[in-house]
């Protein structure tokens, strides 16, 4: 405030100081809703299309509210829309997916857990090789793996089945949720597993009652990133399934895309947002949680 | 009777280092065995080996007469008081206690009588339900001793347990663990770096350096006649001067001659040590230069030093001069005439010199 | 449980996870490798025949198309969503008293699976219907948006969506770069009289250096491994005017039944994304290690 004095007294600088401070708030708070809007206008066009009736759409403009909201279109995509030759909607595929997703998420992060507690407190020789061998592995592309993984599902019997990608969800999860864990637990110093050590416990003992209660933020963290990442994928679902095993995201894009018939854009957003709707859920309840794990996926790994 | 702890010619490796050199060590019974040294010199890695934490590279290590080398910590009959404290985060206090009798299948009627024992002896009932983020530092340190207490092992093992205590609070901790050593008669092996506590609480001190022991010996030996300057520089506060000097036969004696800054050297007379080197280093405690009046031992003798600084230090005065080329520090009486930039006589305790080679730093007399 | 078993059980309970990585990343990584330097059509054959495919690969005109549109979408991507995503942490960054529902509206679209992302997009691009017509409806008659169905401009339709998917990603991590930076030297800067926007030009981004690094090496990952998005938005067309790697890759190994072209774009894929992530993962572990 030093050359405050030169300016024609304090009071008058101030107050002009001020009405500037108060248009720049102004113009921040407008530049942060019109980018607001703009992140919001996808879901609202998705919203109000799926409640309208295809000759609103036709006639009406896309940003428009629906005159008469009707829910026609959230019927037919859940139980009649046609993903190809069958027209069930979404509903099948959406259990497919939750059948995927349940024991690939926790198969996935229970390994990793294991893993990441090998990895951080029971250093051994290697321990760190694997270790870097893994987070490697979060980086390959994944259509490298495609055509191997395809013969060996079926040599393994489970070609095109449910299980098959429960299981090829694992083995590429396993990366992730390793990294996760051991870099929780590398922070927890060692003495605790030597002192349960001199007290006794095992290998099995520390991590159930010492590790594991110590574990939850990291296991919700772990698990919604392992949730999001299996309900949104896409590649696996539509290399490694065949018609009935088909997950959610496969099944949006065949309705979509399907040729045949009207094109029902209605039909499309409200199996676009069925098939949003869980990680979106997530995403509104442990939102902390999801973004913890979106970093720590990307500035550790 | 065998002795509780005995390590004999332990090596331990990573990889190609060798971070600890054929150690020996052995203790009674009772004994209260401090392992002390900078940080990095290898005593918190021997506790992990004697814990049966870290495997062994070579050598043996007996516990109460049994062969302990290959046994996991569990069946060593040790208890483990940490830096950290390692208290189990999400355990009560209570849990924390029993946790290993718990996991050994005490039942719990005899967890419940030892529980109440322990914790009255520590004084922590009232904490017993809590968990450990809501206890302080020094709560936290009587739960750790706790958890070790209960098991009324062989061997207590300590490893830095006083150092994330602030200052006024560890003093109080380390007369207490004292106490406690006392009344319990137990035999007690103690990690620190602070030779403080190293020279308080221990019945029997190991130096340690690079993975090599320098001196092993009771705390007044360890003081008084230190093995080689890394042990006379690191024990003591303030430490020992350790002037350069030259040493020449004289009759019955020996003449040490002290370069000073300006002016002729000191020369003093050593009457009980006729067998020096020519150099040497001429080592004294601060307490060992002092107020003539106040030195009354038949081998002082008398030097004129100019002093550069004087430090009041409440209960002493130091005075700090310029002696061989070293800042020499001198212990004086609070009221001392001493004045910075004033010529002072001052006494030196010939009885208690200590002498070192100083290529090779060993102890000469 | 005898010692021995107690003092490998580490190595035990690493060894299903290690055998696995073994060999469904690095064995399968060998195994498309092989086959990429082979004739393999329908079928895989494993007599080795120098780099054929490669050959073929380098000649064909719809793999070109892919490597310049993920040339194009990965720099429009990659450098738009940083200056976005760096825009709106500084945006966020001034004491916003609704941050948190801000913040949470500019990122919920990585929720969304791409495919999600992919059918919403076609519906609000498709010129007949959706944006271009509602500003025609607005009167402006000659307004032209036909992106979406122009061969020459499709692979910009993906760059929006793109942008729209992962900036709110982008704009968390800067932001918690932002917030990360030490305090202690902010109010240095202020007391030296600095002003408000020098604070972030000359100290708090010039120390942002890694996680530049960091969004950097993710949307780059994203872009090469963009499938869904291109599969569900325009599906490659028209024609194969915004096929990309993946997705030429994927059309190979399923539709067209071409084994060794699907695995030699595959392998190229790879090696595209190792030149960006060695160096970054190589000093990430060298720094962790020491």
């Amino acid at each position: 405030m030093a050359d405050i004095s030169s300016s024609g007294g304090p009071s008058m600088a101030r107050s002009q100081s001020q009405t500037t401070k108060l248009a720049l708030r102004i113009i921040l708070y407008l530049a942060l809703c019109i980018f607001a809007l703009f992140y919001l206008m996808p879901l609202f066009v998705m919203i109000t299309t799926s409640l309208k009736s295809l000759d609103e759409i036709r006639t009406g403009d896309l940003m428009s509210l629906p005159r008469d909201v009707t829910f026609d279109a959230w019927r037919s995509a859940w139980s009649e829309a046609c993903t190809g030759i069958q027209c069930e909607g979404v509903r099948p595929f959406f259990w497919n997916s939750v059948l995927i997703a349940i024991p690939g998420v926790l198969i996935s992060t229970l390994l990793g857990a294991l893993n990441g507690y090998v990895v951080a407190q029971w250093r051994f020789k290697g321990a760190n090789i694997f270790f870097a061998l893994m987070l490697f592995g979060c980086f390959i592309p994944f259509q490298v793996v495609l055509l191997p993984m395809a013969r060996m599902l079926g040599v393994m019997g489970i070609a095109g089945t449910i299980p098959g990608l429960v299981f090829v969800h694992v083995i590429y999860g396993l990366g992730f949720t390793t990294l996760f864990f051991r870099n929780y637990y590398v922070s927890i110093p060692d003495e605790l597993t030597k002192a349960a050590k001199v007290d006794g416990a095992g290998f099995f003992r520390i991590f159930w009652s010492i590790f594991l209660p110590l574990s939850l933020p990291i296991i919700v963290v772990t698990v919604i990133w392992q949730f999001t990442q299996i309900w949104n994928d896409f590649l696996f679902g539509v290399s490694f399934s065949q018609a009935g095993t088909q997950p959610v995201t496969v099944a949006l894009n065949n309705i979509v895309n399907s040729t045949t018939g009207v094109k029902e854009y209605n039909v499309d957003m409200a199996a676009a947002i069925i098939a949003a709707l869980p990680t979106l859920f997530v995403y509104v309840v442990a939102g902390k949680y999801f973004i913890r794990g979106l970093t720590a996926g990307s500035v550790k790994g | 009777m065998s002795p509780i702890l005995d390590v004999k010619n332990l090596y331990k490796n990573y990889g190609a280092t060798a971070v600890l050199h054929d150690i020996n060590v052995s203790i009674e019974e009772g004994d209260f065995l401090v392992l002390v040294g900078p940080s990095g010199c290898g005593k918190s890695t021997l506790l992990n080996c004697i814990a049966g934490l870290e495997p062994i590279s070579g050598g043996d290590l007996f516990i109460g007469g049994q062969n302990m080398t290959n046994v996991s910590p569990k069946d060593r009959d040790i208890a483990m008081v940490f830096q950290s404290y390692a208290l189990y985060p999400t355990m009560t206090v209570a849990k924390n206690i029993t946790f290993g009798m718990k996991v050994r299948g005490v039942d719990p009627a005899t967890q419940e009588a030892k529980l109440k024992h322990v914790a009255a002896q520590l004084q922590i009932e009232q904490l017993l339900h809590r968990k450990p983020g809501q206890l302080s530092g020094g709560q936290r340190q009587r739960v750790a001793m706790g958890r070790a207490l209960v098991r009324d092992p062989k061997l207590f093992l300590f490893d830095e347990p006083l150092s994330n205590l602030d200052a006024k609070l560890r003093v109080e901790m380390r007369t207490e663990i004292k106490a406690l050593h006392q009344k319990l008669g137990a035999s007690m092996v103690y990690v620190t770096h602070d030779q403080i506590e190293a020279m308080t609480l221990a019945t029997k001190i190991v130096v340690m350096k690079g993975g090599v022991i320098q001196q092993i010996g009771s705390p007044a030996e360890i003081y008084n006649r230190p093995a080689n300057l890394f042990v006379a520089d690191f024990m003591g506060s303030p430490a020992m001067n350790l002037i350069p000097a030259k040493a020449r036969r004289n009759g019955n004696g020996t003449k040490i001659e002290i370069a000073r800054k300006d002016g002729e050297p000191i020369v003093l007379t050593d009457t009980r040590n006729t067998d020096l080197p020519e150099d040497v280093i001429m080592g004294v405690r601060p307490e060992d230069i002092a107020d003539p009046a106040r030195l009354t031992s038949e081998h002082a003798q008398i030097a004129e030093c100019l002093i550069e600084i004087v430090e009041p230090a409440g209960a002493d005065t130091y005075a700090v001069m310029q002696l061989g080329g070293k800042h020499v520090t001198a212990r004086l009486h609070a009221e001392t005439s001493a004045k910075a930039g004033a010529q002072q006589s001052l006494a030196f305790d010939l009885g208690k010199v200590s002498y070192f080679e100083p290529e090779t730093g060993q102890r000469l007399n | 449980m005898s010692k021995w078993l107690q003092d490998n059980m580490p190595k035990i309970v690493l060894a299903p996870s290690f055998i696995a990585v073994m060999i469904f990343v690095y064995g399968f990584i060998g195994w498309t490798a092989w086959v990429s330097l082979t004739r393999s059509r329908l079928m895989p054959r494993y007599e080795l025949d120098s780099f054929i495919q490669y050959e073929r690969l380098a000649a064909s005109p719809r793999f070109e198309t892919a490597m310049v549109n993920l040339f194009i979408f990965g720099s429009l991507f990659i450098i738009i969503a940083m200056v976005l995503g760096l825009l709106l942490a500084i945006l966020l960054d001034q004491k916003i008293r609704t941050e948190g529902a801000i913040r949470t509206i500019y990122l919920y679209p990585m929720a969304l699976s791409m495919i999600v992302t992919g059918t919403a997009w076609k519906w609000i691009l498709n010129p007949g219907l959706g944006l271009e017509a509602m500003v025609r409806g607005w009167g402006f008659e000659e307004f032209r948006f036909d992106w979406l169905v122009d061969p020459d401009m499709a692979i910009y339709t993906i760059v929006i969506a793109a942008i729209w998917q992962s900036s709110g990603f982008v704009m968390a991590l800067f932001l918690a770069g932002l917030r990360s930076v030490d305090g202690e030297i902010i109010k240095a800067a202020q007391v030296d009289g600095i002003p408000h926007w020098r604070v972030y030009t000359a100290i708090i981004i010039p120390s942002m250096a890694p996680i530049f690094l960091s969004a950097f090496i993710v949307l780059a990952h994203l872009a090469i491994k963009s499938f869904d998005l291109v599969i569900a938005l325009t599906g490659g067309g028209p024609g194969y005017a915004t096929d990309l790697p993946a997705t030429y890759m994927y059309a190979m190994a399923f539709s067209r039944g071409d084994i060794g072209q699907a695995a030699s774009s595959a392998m190229v894929m790879m090696l595209v994304v190792f030149a960006i992530v060695v160096p970054y993962l190589y000093s990430e572990l060298r720094t962790k290690d020491g």
